[in-house]
This record gives C-alpha cells, sequence and structure tokens, in this order.
C-alpha cells in the first residue's frame, strides 16, 4: 500500500528526513520510531499527501477519502461541540448512518455525556479521545497515527489498545511512537529513523 | 441526496460540502463572536472620523470616495480573521484530506465573509447616508457586486498568507493592489449618472477573478 524509495524532505536549508525507504503491505501495522526531531511527523504528513517529498519516490495506493489522519494537533474545532465536529466531518467524508456512527464512536471513547460541550472545555486527553472518533468516524483502510497515545489516560489508552487490535489486519496501519513497547505486539514491521 | 447520475450526484454532494463548511464558519463566529462587532465599531468609527474631518461643504463626490475606503479597510478586517480558527487549531489539514473538492473550502470560506460583510454593510450604509447625505440606488448595487470580488479575493490572498509567517503584512499587501479595480467600478458607479458601465465591470471582475480562484484554491492549500 505504501512505498518509499530514498524518500526526503526539506524546508529551506534544513533536512528533516533523508533516504527513507518504506514498504507497509495491505493489512501491515508499521510502526515508525525515533527520537524528537527525526523526521518521524514529516514522514506520516508525505504519506498524508499533505506535504510533498523533496528527493526520492513516494507511492501510497489509496484514495484520500480512505485515509484517517491522527496529527499531533487534534483537527478539531475548539468552539464547537464533539457532535458538531464528527457532523462537520462526516458530512464531508459522506459517511453512511452518519448519526449512528457517531453515537457509536462517541459511546466506545466515553464521550456521550460531553457530546454537546464545546471541545474548549474538554481536558487534553479528552480532545484526543475525540481526535481518535474524528479519524475513525470515515472507516478509513489506511490510519496514519502520529503519537496516538499522547494525553491518553490508562482508560483511553486501554480502549485504544483494544481499537487497534480489533483493526489489525483489516486495516494498514503506518503508527510513529516514542513507546514501541506500546505497540509493538501488534507491529509487523518497524522503522527506526 | 439526488442520485440520478453521476453529474447530479457530485453537484449535490459539492453543494452539500459547501453547506456544512460554510454553517461551521457561522457557527464558530456565533459562538467566538469576534468578527463581526468589530467590523461594526470599526465601520462606525471610520465614519465618524471622516464625518469630522471632511470639510464642511466638501461634495458628494469625496464622500463616496470616503465610503470605499470604509469597506475596503472594514472587508478587510474579515478576511483577516477568516482563517483564523484553521490556523491556530491547525484544522486545515483535516479540511485538505477531507475528500470534498478543495475548491468547497474556498467557496464557504467566502460565503461565510460576504455574510459578515453583508451584516456589517446593512448597518453601515444608514449610517453613510446619516453622516454625509450620498447613498443612491447604484452605490447600493455597486456595493453589493464589489462585495462579492472583495470575498472571493480576499479569501483566496487570506489562504495564502495564511500559512505564512508575515500573514498580517501579506494579506493587506496581496489584497489591496487587487481591490484597486473594485474601488475604480465602484466609486465609479456611485457618482456617474450612468452606472451601468461600472456595474458592468464589477459584474465582470467577480466573474473572472471568482472563476480564477476557484480554479486555483487548490494549489494555494496543497503544497
Amino acid at each position: 500500500m505504501i512505498a518509499a524509495r530514498g524518500l526526503g524532505r526539506r524546508f529551506g536549508d534544513k533536512r528533516v528526513l533523508r533516504g527513507v525507504d518504506l514498504d507497509v503491505a495491505d493489512g501491515a501495522f508499521a510502526v515508525v520510531t525515533g527520537p524528537n526531531g527525526s523526521g518521524k511527523t514529516t514522514l506520516l504528513r508525505l504519506v498524508a499527501g499533505l506535504a510533498l517529498p523533496s528527493e526520492g519516490e513516494l507511492h501510497v495506493d489509496v484514495t484520500r477519502e480512505r485515509i484517517g489522519l491522527l496529527a499531533h494537533d487534534p483537527l478539531v474545532y475548539r468552539e464547537l461541540t464533539a457532535l458538531e465536529n464528527l457532523e462537520l466531518y462526516g458530512r464531508l467524508y459522506h459517511v453512511p448512518e452518519r448519526r449512528e456512527r457517531i453515537g457509536m464512536l462517541l459511546e466506545r471513547f466515553g464521550l456521550w455525556e460531553a457530546r454537546h460541550e464545546r471541545v474548549a472545555a474538554y481536558s487534553r486527553g479528552m480532545t484526543q479521545r475525540l481526535a481518535l472518533c474524528r479519524v475513525l468516524l470515515h472507516d478509513p483502510q489506511l490510519l496514519i497515527l502520529d503519537e496516538p497515545y499522547t494525553a491518553l489516560d490508562a482508560q483511553g489508552a486501554e480502549l485504544l489498545d483494544a481499537q487497534l487490535a480489533e483493526l489489525r489486519g483489516e486495516r494498514t496501519f503506518l503508527v510513529s511512537t516514542h513507546d514501541p513497547q506500546r505497540v509493538r505486539r501488534l507491529a509487523t514491521s518497524e522503522l527506526s529513523l | 441526496m439526488i442520485r440520478n447520475g453521476s453529474g447530479d450526484w457530485r453537484r449535490v454532494s459539492y453543494l452539500s460540502d459547501v453547506g456544512a463548511l460554510t454553517r461551521k464558519d457561522l457557527l464558530l463566529e456565533l459562538r467566538a463572536r469576534d468578527t463581526l462587532p468589530a467590523m461594526l465599531l470599526f465601520v462606525a468609527a471610520v465614519f465618524v472620523v471622516f464625518h469630522f474631518s471632511l470639510p464642511a461643504g466638501s461634495s458628494r463626490l469625496a464622500a463616496s470616495g470616503l465610503l470605499w475606503v470604509a469597506i475596503v479597510f472594514t472587508a478587510l478586517l474579515a478576511l483577516g480573521r477568516a482563517f483564523v480558527p484553521e490556523r491556530e487549531q491547525r484544522t486545515l489539514d483535516a479540511l485538505v484530506l477531507a475528500p470534498c473538492d478543495r475548491s468547497a473550502i474556498w467557496l464557504a470560506k467566502s460565503l461565510a465573509t460576504l455574510t459578515f460583510l453583508a451584516a456589517a454593510e446593512i448597518v453601515a450604509l444608514p449610517l453613510f447616508e446619516l453622516f454625509f447625505h450620498g447613498l443612491r440606488g447604484s452605490t447600493v448595487a455597486g456595493v453589493a457586486l464589489a462585495d462579492l470580488g472583495i470575498c472571493a479575493v480576499g479569501t483566496f490572498v487570506g489562504a495564502t498568507a495564511v500559512v505564512t509567517r508575515a500573514r498580517e503584512l501579506l494579506l493587506p499587501l496581496l489584497f489591496l493592489p487587487l481591490a484597486i479595480p473594485l474601488v475604480i467600478g465602484g466609486v465609479g458607479a456611485s457618482v456617474v449618472h450612468g452606472p451601468g458601465r461600472y456595474l458592468g465591470f464589477l459584474g465582470l471582475y467577480d466573474l473572472l477573478f471568482a472563476l480564477l480562484c476557484w480554479a486555483a484554491f487548490e494549489y494555494v492549500v496543497v503544497e
């Protein structure tokens, strides 16, 4: 599904990614590790199509409506409620049976009771849970997750573990993390930057 | 949703995307209330300043010019705020990644800005009449046509500027030169006896620039 050869990215004079080779097959669970500033987020943005490589080749064999990106930022509007945010994205992705799907995800991630509250009033952990709902809303084929455990408490992390385990094999994952131990049991390959 | 043919479905889907995005922008303004009140205060303050700075007995022509200065700078306030939620919460990435046509983002943002500008003008134009007694039907028609161009071009330029570090500088620097034809057309429509030529010019500007911005927006938001 993803094939990269000699992938590199510069920002002006600064090279943030250099000579990355990556192969991720359909249904694989690829983990990207590396210290801060090693280019993990840049690699994920390149694969998501939000940036273009400065060098090398990248082929991503999936259309953008089948990509789910959990970025460093939650990518939700703070002045809207959880329900309004998911309604917006549900409409843009033309999610079938949108209301039911939104309700199911909010229930699963423990946000149903807070669905009418503005995201600005959410804790960082709740916002991350909402971001996960947004990512899963349109049932993407390729899940690109940048530090998905950030800000999650133990219960939230367990929920995410269960969700990843449920989808493993059925969906393709590209996950960056500082804590590879957490997802190692799910991983089919690991790339260290 | 109508699904009797791919073309129909696409059109309905496009309009549904524009509707969802416009609703989002209007809802954000309703909650935050930081664009429209600022525009109203600004335009009222500008008219008061103009009222006292324009010498007594000045011509209606001078007042018409001032109206257009006020409109362009009030619009600039709205345009400067247009992409603030997307910048602060980095949600432009999510919108760009969504499967909707990227021009829907531009169109929705333009419609929301047009709503704010029209709302400000509903207060501003009677205020102008109160202070300067120079409002004509052709002026109102000129303002309506110029609004379309201002919002189409300004939203496009706003999206270009928002990803740069010097966005506060870049927006007026890019927008004001592009707004000059609108000011010429608007002032012309406000002061001449046969304003048809100027209104036609404004309509042509709107059509041409709306098409250009609609077609080119994808290249602005995608690296």
